[in-house]
């Protein structure tokens, strides 16, 4: 088991946005923060376009220049990129062969599952240490004093 | 001096560091003093025979080598090159 992700609410709010206008799209983007020994803070969330040509609601990808803007951002303000967050529209938030075959290592991988009615889940995963597979993070939102996983939000609140 | 931009999830291999510098004509004498002073990078950079791996591309400023010079692609003082991974994923089909 990996470090814990927690989520500044205001970052998960972009997130969770983005994948219910994505909707039946994927949708993607950048995780930004700060990582310590009690695990990764991410801070903000940067949604890009989708630059997949092909089929949306199977597959995202970011553009080079997208990804070059978010190191350049990353750089600038100080944070650290800690990883990319997709959507996967009427599907659980369990990465695909697909996912495996291109992740990087140290990146968190966040995956919203969407359906028409909203964000039902989400979950954290980064690469293993020998590359082969992903290993899950636990994933909380700081909300009001109090860690909340989006885990158990089924209904937007 | 041209300065490189090391993507996140390669800077294990140097020890944190974000950025690189490096006084060399080409792009390619760039990545090789990057690789020199950090071996462990070397194979996530370059394929056995020593082209740039597939799924990583190279800028320099907001241009992609390839549409330029490739790795003979000249640098200048204050040049910034930028090394960038592929990034993509998706939902497995199911039966
Ligand atoms: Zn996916």
């Amino acid at each position: 088991m990996k470090a814990r992700l927690n989520f500044e609410p205001a970052a998960w709010d972009v997130v969770r946005a983005d994948a219910e206008r994505a909707f039946p799209n994927e949708c993607c983007g950048f995780l930004f923060g700060l990582e310590d020994a009690q695990g990764r803070h991410l801070t903000e969330a940067l949604p890009v376009d989708n630059a997949q040509t092909g089929d949306q609601r199977r597959r995202f990808a970011i553009t080079e220049r997208d990804y070059l803007r978010a190191e350049r951002h990353a750089l600038a303000s100080g944070l650290q990129l800690l990883g990319i967050y997709h959507s996967h529209p009427r599907h659980p938030a369990v990465p695909s062969i697909h996912d495996l075959r291109v992740a990087l290592p140290y990146f968190s991988y966040l995956i919203a599952s969407v359906y028409p009615e909203g964000v039902h889940h989400a979950r954290s995963w980064q690469l293993s240490d020998s590359g082969r597979f992903f290993e899950e993070e636990p994933l909380f939102v700081q909300r009001e004093g109090a860690a909340v996983s989006p885990r158990l939000s089924i209904t937007n609140p | 001096m041209a300065q490189l931009i090391i993507p996140t999830p390669l800077r294990k291999f140097t020890a944190g560091a974000a950025t690189f510098t490096a006084d060399a004509p080409h792009v390619g004498g760039v990545l090789n003093a990057l690789a020199e002073a950090h071996p462990g990078l070397q194979p996530h950079l370059f394929d056995a025979d020593g082209s740039l791996r597939h799924f990583i591309r190279v800028y320099v400023g907001d241009e992609d080598i390839e549409a330029l010079d490739g790795v003979n692609t000249p640098v200048a003082a204050g040049t910034d090159i930028s090394i960038i991974p592929a990034i993509a994923g998706g939902i497995s089909h199911r039966p």
